[in-house]
Order: structure tokens, then sequence, then C-alpha cells
């Protein structure tokens, strides 16, 4: 089973970010620190990627963009929130428009602080998001899955198919959500 | 005496995953290393098809599954056609077709980038198909038979009748390879625009399956390269799988130096590179009756 953490693909999305956060989550694959020698693709296709690195905090238009592409992206897979806005909304906690961290939509495995957060500390939270990426591919495995459905953290939580299957329509059903919201 | 039977294309329907993969890996080791960076493992690629068989499958529709084994099925199909010495034409008849399965899958997601993509991959077909039938064309008038097998065992080696072939096979293969350009590329590197190309839509073990196809390509595209220096003398076979390994070399150095080529320039450059080197080297082996009749 090693092998198969030898390959994380990641997604990168940027919130309500000051783009400080994603700088440095570019400087990951930049030759001084090079993520790829870990097998790290950045894919930017939800489809094939295995962690979701969030940068910035979440606020009404990023709400369900964040939804739908978790919801896109096959089981096993990880979350990381990535800079201190993106764990708990950071300095824009207070303002009007931000709902706080990315923990408010969908359900986040590591958290990374800094700000902004620093190249090491990005690949030491891709580092941990592997091995609890591990721990989902066994509990898969033997049939249990432990993702929490998006639903069961927004507020208006609706009823909901299998997970697994109709992403399309679920994709709608989040995105209604959201506009009823508004 | 000829490699070019069924127990090479037995060989390479095992073990063309294996040596595909291998290169696949050495490749982004050695882009990683001409970028200053350390890169992957070599067996990296190995390590991505083992994961992506072990996650969850997330189809767009059922149609698309069986496109993708189509284009296994054919891709394996031209790959053991050749190796067992069967008819070049056909042979690239057959990787057209599985060219073709590959663009209906995308087409089947239905899907704003997998369209992109496919106008874009059927443009780079466009810009590649002449000088495929050429270069068969060529090996016809050069040895006078299309059949792998009797072109292997011509007296001399093909190159030296068809140099412009060669040049203009290795100019395709940058496309074949999907090393350039970057905004139609389905590669493992930063640099694509569309997205994931044709594979945005596909997930877990049909990715996989995508992958594995892509090697057994990749392996049979070398083989036409080695195919260009073949003779029927023994010593012909070490020169040509170094010959195979020069061009691997050149092809990632081209990707790498020409990291921003667009589509547009693909197609242009690729029409003029296929007139200037295949059909003049073509007009003269006909003017000044080279080759065998
Ligand atoms: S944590 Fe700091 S650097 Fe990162 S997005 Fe927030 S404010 Fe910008």
């Amino acid at each position: 089973m090693a092998k198969v953490s030898k390959s994380p693909w990641v997604l990168h999305y940027d919130g309500a970010s000051c783009n400080g956060c994603d700088i440095e989550v570019l400087a990951c694959l930049t030759p001084m620190y090079d993520a790829e020698r870990f097998g790290v693709i950045n894919t930017g296709d939800p489809k094939h990627a295995d962690i979701f690195l969030v940068t910035g905090g979440i606020n009404e238009q990023c709400k369900d963009v964040v939804k739908q592409l978790y919801e896109q992206m096959p089981n096993p897979k990880v979350v990381v929130a990535v800079g201190i806005c993106a764990c708990t909304g950071g300095v824009f906690k207070e303002t009007y428009n931000i709902l706080g961290g990315v923990d408010t939509v969908i359900p986040v495995d590591v958290y990374v602080p800094g700000c902004a957060a620093r190249p090491e500390s990005i690949i030491d939270g891709i580092v941990k998001g592997i091995a609890v990426l591990d721990q989902k591919r066994e509990a898969m495995k033997q049939g249990k899955l432990p993702e929490l459905n998006v639903e069961d953290i927004s507020e208006d939580g609706k009823e909901q198919a299998s997970a697994n299957e109709a992403q399309n329509a679920e994709a709608e059903t989040t995105a209604n959500a959201g506009e009823e919201s508004k | 005496m000829t490699f070019f039977s069924w127990p090479l294309a037995i060989g390479y329907l095992i073990l063309a995953p294996f040596i595909g993969g291998f290169f696949d890996g050495l490749d982004r080791k050695i882009s990683a290393r001409m970028q200053g960076r350390t890169g992957p493992s070599v067996f990296q690629s190995f390590y991505d098809v083992s994961k992506l068989l072990q996650k969850e499958s997330k189809m767009v529709n059922h149609l698309q599954q069986f496109l993708v084994c189509g284009f296994l099925v054919f891709v394996v199909f031209t790959g053991v056609l050749f190796f067992a010495g069967a008819d070049l034409l056909m042979i690239f008849f057959a990787l057209t077709l599985a060219g073709i399965f590959y663009v209906l899958q995308a087409s089947s997601a239905n899907a704003p980038f997998s369209a992109l993509a496919v106008q874009r991959e059927l443009m780079q077909m466009m810009a590649y198909e002449p000088m495929v039938l050429l270069t068969a064309v060529g090996f016809y008038v050069v040895t006078g038979s299309f059949a792998v097998r009797e072109i292997s065992l011509a007296d001399r080696s093909a190159i030296c009748l068809m140099p412009g072939f060669f040049l203009g096979f290795i100019f395709i293969m940058i496309i074949k390879l999907r090393k350039s350009p970057f905004d139609v590329s389905t590669g493992h590197h930063a640099h694509q625009e569309v997205v994931q190309g044709l594979n945005s839509d596909l997930s877990g073990p049909v990715m996989a399956l995508v992958e594995v196809s892509h090697w057994y390509e990749n392996v049979f595209l070398y083989g036409v390269i080695g195919l260009f220096i073949l003779n029927n003398q023994l010593w012909s076979v070490p020169v040509a799988l170094v010959v195979c390994f020069l061009v691997f070399f050149l092809e990632i150095l081209i990707d790498n130096v020409c990291a921003r080529v667009k589509w547009q320039l693909m197609f242009r450059s690729t029409w003029i590179f296929t007139i200037i080197a295949g059909v003049i080297n073509l007009l003269v082996l006909i003017l000044f009756h080279l080759g065998v009749k």
C-alpha cells in the first residue's frame, strides 16, 4: 500500500485569498521545493485529484464552487486548508461577506496555519494529508466511507442520494441550496 | 534475419506496459532534471496507475467506458500487428481508429472542457496524419513493400534513402507523445491550458486504462523509429535501439525548449515541415528512381 501514497495528485483552489498563499502553493512546485519528487501533480481537474488544497476563506460566491469541486473528486479524497484564512477566516473573519474557513462548507482533514503558509509547511500538510488518504483508502476497502457529505455541514441540509452516484444531479442540488440561502 | 514475428508480438503484448511505463517515468525524471528539479521516481508512472486503479470511478456515462476500452484494444491491436510484421498501411489505419475511439470517448462526456479538447485533438490529427501516411508511402517506395517484415529485411536501412521522412516522423512524434503544444497536451505537466484535455472527464480505473494505452502506443511509435534503421544485418538492431533512445532524449529536449507552443503554430509548422521534409524526399525518390521498383 505504500506505493499508493506515492502519487498524490493535487487540486488547488483559490477561495477568497489575498493570493499570498497561492504564490506559496505554486512555490512548492518550483525547483527550490519540487513537490513533484513526492509524485505530486498539480492537476487542475477535480476528477483526477486526491488532495484538495484550498487557500483563502469562503464567501457566498465561492461556496458553491468549493462544494461542487469536492463532490466531483472521486473517493478517497482529502481536503487540506492552506493558510490561516482557509483554516478560520483569518484577518477577513469579521468581514460581512466571509463565511469563515473552508470547514464551514466541506469537511477539512488537515489545517496548515501561517500567513502566508510557508512552502515547507504546505508540503508537510500534503504529507499529513497522504496519511489521512491511506486511512480513508483502507476504510473504503472495508466498505465504509468515512466521508461526510457536504450537506451534513451546510446549514440547509437537504435529502441526498448516495454520494457516489449521480454527482451531477447532486451538484445541482448543492447549487440550488446555495441560491435559496442567498 | 528479422525479429518481426508473432513471438515478438506476444512479447510486445506482455512487456510493452512495463517498458512504456518505465520510459514514461524516465521521461518525467529527465524533464525534471532539465528544469533543475529532483523529479519523481522513475517508477512514478506505475505508482500513478496503481493508485488510479484503487480510486472510485465516477463515470459520466457507460458509453465512455466502452470507448476507452476500444481505444486500448485498438492501440494494442496496432502494436501487435506492427511487431508481428504486418502491413504498415493497415497498422496506421488501426492507430487512427484507436485515436478516433479516444476522441469519441471525450465527446460522449458532453462537457465543455472535453468538447474543447475534442476540437483540438481533431485539429492535431489533421496536422499529423499526412506525415503518417507519407511515411508508409515512403517505406513502400524505398523497399517495394508495405509489410513491416519485408521492410526490416531490406539490404540497407530505410533511413539512407528517406532521411526527410525520418525527420518528419520525429516531428509528429512530438504531438503523438502528447508533448506539445501545451494547450492540447494531456501530459503530466503544469503547462496545460485545457484542464486535462481528452481525459478531463475520466477518473479512477478508466483513467488508468488510458495511461496504459499510451504506454502501448509509445512503445509502438518508437518501434516505427526503429524500423527506419533496421536492415538484414544483425548490427542494425543495437543501432536501432540507440537511435530510439536518442530520439527519446530529443523529444524531451524539444518539449522543454518549446513549452509555449500553441495549437495554431503546431498546425502550421507540422504541415510546412511535412511538405519540406516528407514531400520533397518523396519527389526526390520518385524523380531519381531511387529505391526498389
Ligand atoms: S493566510 Fe495570509 S497570505 Fe494566506 S490568503 Fe490569508 S491573508 Fe493571504
